[in-house]
């Protein structure tokens, strides 16, 4: 097991150092943030003075050298537009996509387990059809055009909730989090329902899938045939199994709900990470975008890697150490 | 397409067998009817659409934001009403749809084809040249597209290539490992053997024996992934990343129509995403029973 985490992380290392290279070349080819810095009636002399003070006049090769030692301490860069580094500026940020991306999990995982579970038990009744056209049209909804209806029906037409922006931000562990106030949740339920939608719908297919396919298994039947009561068969045996599947896909999908957040950050103005590097990318804003690229690359190993471990402490059969 | 999906066997052919099942789903037929629809409305854009949205001459500025159903200065009546500089909304519809598909198509057909070969070739090859794809292929398919789709893009620029490349790069992977799979499957199987055992050439093999065998899988793979394909354009254009303004597709109207939607004029942002989830909702329709069909595990 040690020697399987020491080796994906080697390999995690490996993937970010390829990551920073071909980021770190592709936006040098992209535009001269200096034009997009720079007031626009500045003369040369001022533009050359500004290049300088950011390292832009520096060949590509030694300005990346100088951000790889820089990483290596853990500064990777200042931003062009803040002139404060950008990692810290990323993780001001991340709090904020964060929990919406965590309550947008939570929505779809109790909805959709319970609707899944259902579909896949009685396959033939309306209600299960139901569901399971709605999961198709639930896949085939843009998320950010739902966005824009979600905004449209309860922040303009029935005014019941705020359109825009986050909410009032509490204090928990040093974090600043609003959803745990009543005020900030209202600003945090459209957004996260909004991500949760994608997600719920496929949780409702695989959990559909799973449960139709271990049904059909002897220990269910078994288990039936002792005369265990249905509630029990379904909340214990039958849950248990299906789980282990779905541990692994809502952890990857953790990671693809934070990238998406870019999508909703964007629509409803939530001053998360993602919102964050739409803008620095508008801007040329490179440290920025660099950084959230290393950040959110680095989050999706880890999580790939706490779902690997995970599966295996979950199915016995699956033992890390004996495959590699 | 259906004919990939017919080799060998006599008595009811493949394809009839196909067709059959397809109809049993009546939503699986709405489905294809809708689809019929779309792609119908794409390929005739230019000569059912009542204005050319694009064609500044013809646009009036005075016209501009009609509510759906009223009727501008010329006497046209804007079915769909009109966008914020005086354009029908009806043809910038087709249009935008159009545009849409034939992003979402050509970038399924280009990762199609490379992935599959990659795939195949990987299965057959083996060794060093699988290893290498099939990491390539973990390593794309661990990062969500969006990302790898945003960073690509920044790095590009806008246009209709650039969103291409973008897209064709975050789909190959999943053609490649169903491919591959695929191919592995069938390479098992004794016809192969057999034609291994006649002295046929590698590439003969690869080409005409295990690449239409491996087809029935990446078609399915394929619907799906144009689906995507098509959301995925919409939402970079949306985030004004994707198209250059100069060819919207429905991502891009749906943009165009968000400033305005705030102050209820809705139809700008509302329509093009009810052409845009129709789209989709067909494809994934369609592609829904295709996999029911052609899943061996499901079948009678």
């Amino acid at each position: 097991m040690t020697a399987f985490i020491l080796r994906r992380l080697a390999q995690s290392l490996l993937v970010l150092f390829v990551t920073s290279i071909l980021v770190f070349g592709g936006l040098y080819l992209v535009g001269d943030p200096i034009e997009i810095l720079v007031h626009p009636e500045a003369d040369q002399i001022e533009k050359e003075r500004a290049r300088v003070a950011l390292g832009l006049d520096k060949p590509v090769v030694e300005q990346y050298y100088l951000f790889l030692k820089g990483a290596l301490t853990g500064n990777l860069g200042n931003s062009f537009v803040y002139a404060k580094p950008a990692l810290e500026i990323i993780f001001e940020r991340m709090p904020a996509t964060m929990e919406l991306a965590i309550l947008a999990m939570v929505i779809s995982v109790f909805l959709g387990i319970p609707l899944g579970l259902y579909a896949g038990l009685r396959p033939n009744s309306p209600f299960s059809r139901f569901i399971m056209t709605s999961s198709i049209v639930g896949f085939s909804l843009p998320t950010f055009w739902v966005g824009l209806l979600l905004i449209l029906f309860f922040a303009v037409n029935l005014g019941w909730l705020p359109s825009t922006g986050r909410g009032p931000t509490t204090d928990v562990f040093g974090l600043q989090l609003s959803i745990f106030s009543w005020e900030g949740l209202k600003y945090a339920f459209l957004p996260a329902l909004n991500l949760a939608l994608l997600k719920l719908a496929l949780i409702i297919r695989l959990t559909r899938a799973q449960t139709r396919e271990q049904g059909l298994l002897d220990y269910i039947k078994f288990a039936r045939a002792k005369g265990l009561k249905s509630s029990r068969v379904v909340g214990v045996h039958l849950l248990k199994n299906i789980l282990i599947p779905l541990v692994t896909v809502i952890g990857l999908e953790l990671g693809s709900v934070i990238a998406y957040a870019i999508v909703t950050e964007t629509i409803f103005a939530w001053p998360g990470m993602g919102k964050l590097v739409i803008d620095s990318i508008f801007q040329l804003d490179r440290p920025v975008v660099v950084a959230y690229l290393l950040v959110v690359v680095a989050m999706y190993i880890i999580i790939n890697l706490v779902v690997d471990i995970l599966y295996s402490l979950l199915d016995p059969r699956v033992r890390i150490a004996e495959q590699h | 397409m259906s004919q990939a999906i017919t080799p060998v066997v006599k008595v009811q052919t493949p394809f009839k067998r196909i067709c059959s099942q397809f109809a049993e789903s009546p939503v699986a037929m709405v489905g294809l009817v809708m689809l019929v629809v779309v792609m119908f409305t794409a390929l005739f854009a230019p000569w059912i659409s009542p204005q050319n949205p694009y064609d500044l001459a013809s646009l009036d500025l005075m016209d501009a934001r009609l509510a759906p159903g009223e009727k501008g200065l010329n006497g046209q009546t804007y079915l769909l009403g009109t966008d914020g500089q005086g354009r029908d909304m009806v043809s910038a519809i087709f249009y935008g749809l159009r545009v849409s598909l034939y992003v979402g198509l050509t970038s399924g057909i280009i990762a199609l084809v490379i992935g599959s070969v990659l795939g195949v070739l990987a299965a057959h090859l083996g060794g060093r040249f699988e290893q290498v794809i099939m990491r390539l292929v973990d390593i794309q398919l661990g990062f969500p597209a969006i990302l790898v789709a945003l960073v690509l893009l920044a790095v590009l620029g806008k246009g209709v290539d650039k969103i291409i490349i973008a897209l064709v790069s975050v789909q190959w992977a999943y053609y490649a490992r169903t491919a591959r799979s695929a191919a592995l499957v069938e390479r098992g199987k004794e016809y192969v053997e057999a034609a291994r055992s006649l002295g046929l050439k590698g590439s003969r093999i690869v080409l005409r024996h295990l690449l239409p065998n491996a087809m029935a899988p990446l078609i399915v793979v394929g619907t799906v992934q144009v689906a995507h394909a098509i959301a995925l354009e919409a939402t970079l254009s949306f985030l004004g990343l994707g198209l250059p303004a100069t060819e919207p597709s429905l991502g891009l109207l749906i943009s165009n129509g968000y400033e305005y939607l705030l102050s209820g004029k809705y139809w700008i942002s509302v329509y093009p995403g009810i052409a845009l989830l129709l789209t989709i909702l067909a494809i994934n329709l369609v592609g829904d029973q295709m996999r029911d069909i052609l899943n061996p595990r499901l079948s009678r």
